[in-house]
């Protein structure tokens, strides 16, 4: 069986398609990152209702969740622009993955942190070793372990498939984080957000967290093209198109 | 068939022709627990409490350490790529590696646990615990640890890269693990904890050789 993809998904394997595209998105994303995230804080953090138990020490939810959800989010990219690059042999796609790994480490690290802020006045404690923690730390461990699997090889190729195995081998961590809330008693609340049922708070509350969200992704998507296209700058380096633009800059 | 029995048997004949390899790691095991009665307390009561985590801590580190010499010679001397290009699977050959590697590191710690068990205080009704835990969990060690073992291989420094590849992986085992053990100590039925463990050596075993075979063909490919 012969299996086509679509035209586009064969253009994405071209080094300056690539780079051309994602220079062309990149300013629209930002933008709407930038409005997204301004709006969402304003709302969040001024505007929104006090909780009724917490008061206002829940407001850091604004920047928890959101970060909490990307980390897992670019985990999940990596494994799946991991496999593609792979199956189909595109390079592209290990740039990708490269570039987001230090983006979900520290989106991880944020997680971590405005977590044991926040766990401190509402738990009595900085940290406690539940379910959920746990496994987001282990997240974070996964994430320093592939970093330093991409450092580790002198031919890059090698350390794309090597981390590429890595995150495909760690993606089994993704579904332990996402049910850890429901599978153990976990002093950590369950999902803030779900695709399927309506939200526990009310909606002035959870419509700026919606917004933060939104605008996370978005600034996600962001940094990783503006890392993707340096990345592509230096390995093509020695092909036309790169200098052609170098000439064109100077 | 023939091929997996073979690599099983030529590896315990190089371990058993080099005994160092099978002395090292049990040697580290109970070195590493004596450790903590030193350093912590030699009271019967703390020891006993920390027993179960001490136990499966060592065991981890102890299979750890093992896992990089798991592919080394074989692939410095060019065994690893005359399989490669031999008709011969490279999953059959992975899965035989671990086999082996798990006879001579995680099933002899088993057995030697009991012992240290007994050092430690552990009350005697947890042995049971203890012993079937790690036989039940030390395999997916082996087959976790082998992917890290594979991916590094090619690499001068690997040692360390190993550690940091692989521990990650390795905390749902050791939660699961010293579980076992804590809940025998309390006397509390301990077949859910045996259950997960059984659970994660059947996923990996079913995965993990395709990662490692995929692994090794990148290392050798350099």
């Amino acid at each position: 069986m012969k299996i086509t993809m679509p035209r586009w998904f064969y253009q994405l394997a071209s080094p300056k398609w690539c780079y051309d595209i994602l220079g062309m998105l990149s300013p629209w994303l930002g933008l709407a990152a930038l409005i997204l995230l301004s709006v969402g804080v304003v709302w969040g953090l001024v505007f929104a209702p006090p909780d009724y138990q917490q008061g206002n020490s829940y407001r850091i939810i604004y920047i928890h969740v959101p970060s909490a959800i990307l980390a897992q989010s670019c985990f999940m990219l990596m494994a799946v622009a991991g496999a593609i690059g792979m199956i189909w042999k595109m390079k592209v796609a290990h740039i990708v993955a490269k570039s987001a790994a230090p983006i979900g480490a520290s989106m991880t690290i944020i997680a971590l942190s405005t977590g044991a802020i926040w766990g401190k006045p509402t738990w009595g404690a900085w940290w406690v070793w539940d379910a959920r923690l746990t496994s987001m730390l282990i997240l974070f461990f996964l994430y320093i372990g592939i970093i330093a699997l991409y450092s580790a090889f002198e031919n890059k190729a090698s350390g794309d498939q090597a981390a590429a195995i890595l995150s495909l081998v760690g993606i089994v961590n993704i579904p332990i984080i996402k049910y850890s809330v429901e599978w153990w008693n976990t002093l950590h609340q369950p999902a803030s957000f779900t695709l399927t049922k309506k939200p526990a708070m009310p909606p002035e509350m959870w419509l700026p967290l919606l917004v933060m969200v939104l605008g996370y992704y978005c600034f996600f998507a962001f940094v990783l093209i503006g890392r993707t296209r340096i990345e592509l700058l230096e390995r093509e380096q020695k092909s036309g198109w790169v200098s052609a633009i170098i000439n064109e800059a100077r | 068939m023939n091929f997996l029995l073979a690599t099983i048997r030529r590896e315990l004949l190089l371990a058993f022709r080099n005994r160092s390899e099978i002395i090292n790691p049990l040697a580290f095991f109970v070195i590493v627990i004596a450790l903590f009665p030193l350093a912590v307390s030699p009271e019967a009561s703390v020891l006993a409490n920390i027993a179960p985590g001490i136990l499966w801590v060592a065991a981890l580190l102890a299979t750890l350490l093992s896992l990089e010499s798991l592919f080394k010679q074989d692939f410095e001397d060019g065994s690893l790529e005359q399989i490669m290009v031999s008709p011969q699977s490279l999953l059959l050959l992975s899965i035989g590696k671990v086999i082996s590697h798990w006879l001579i590191s995680g099933f002899l710690l088993a057995l030697l646990s009991p012992l240290l068990g007994i050092m430690l205080f552990l009350p005697p009704i947890a042995i049971g615990a203890l012993v079937s835990s790690l036989l039940l969990g030390t395999p997916t060690l082996s087959l976790i640890g082998a992917i890290g073992a594979g991916l590094t291989v090619g690499l001068r420094k690997g040692g360390m890269l190993i550690s940091l590849l692989v521990l990650p992986l390795y905390m749902p085992v050791l939660i699961f693990g010293a579980g076992t053990v804590q809940a025998g100590v309390m006397g509390l039925p301990i077949g859910g904890y045996l259950a997960i463990l059984g659970a994660m050596l059947v996923l990996s075993l079913m995965l993990a050789p395709f990662a490692i075979a995929a692994a090794l063909r990148l290392s050798i490919r350099g």
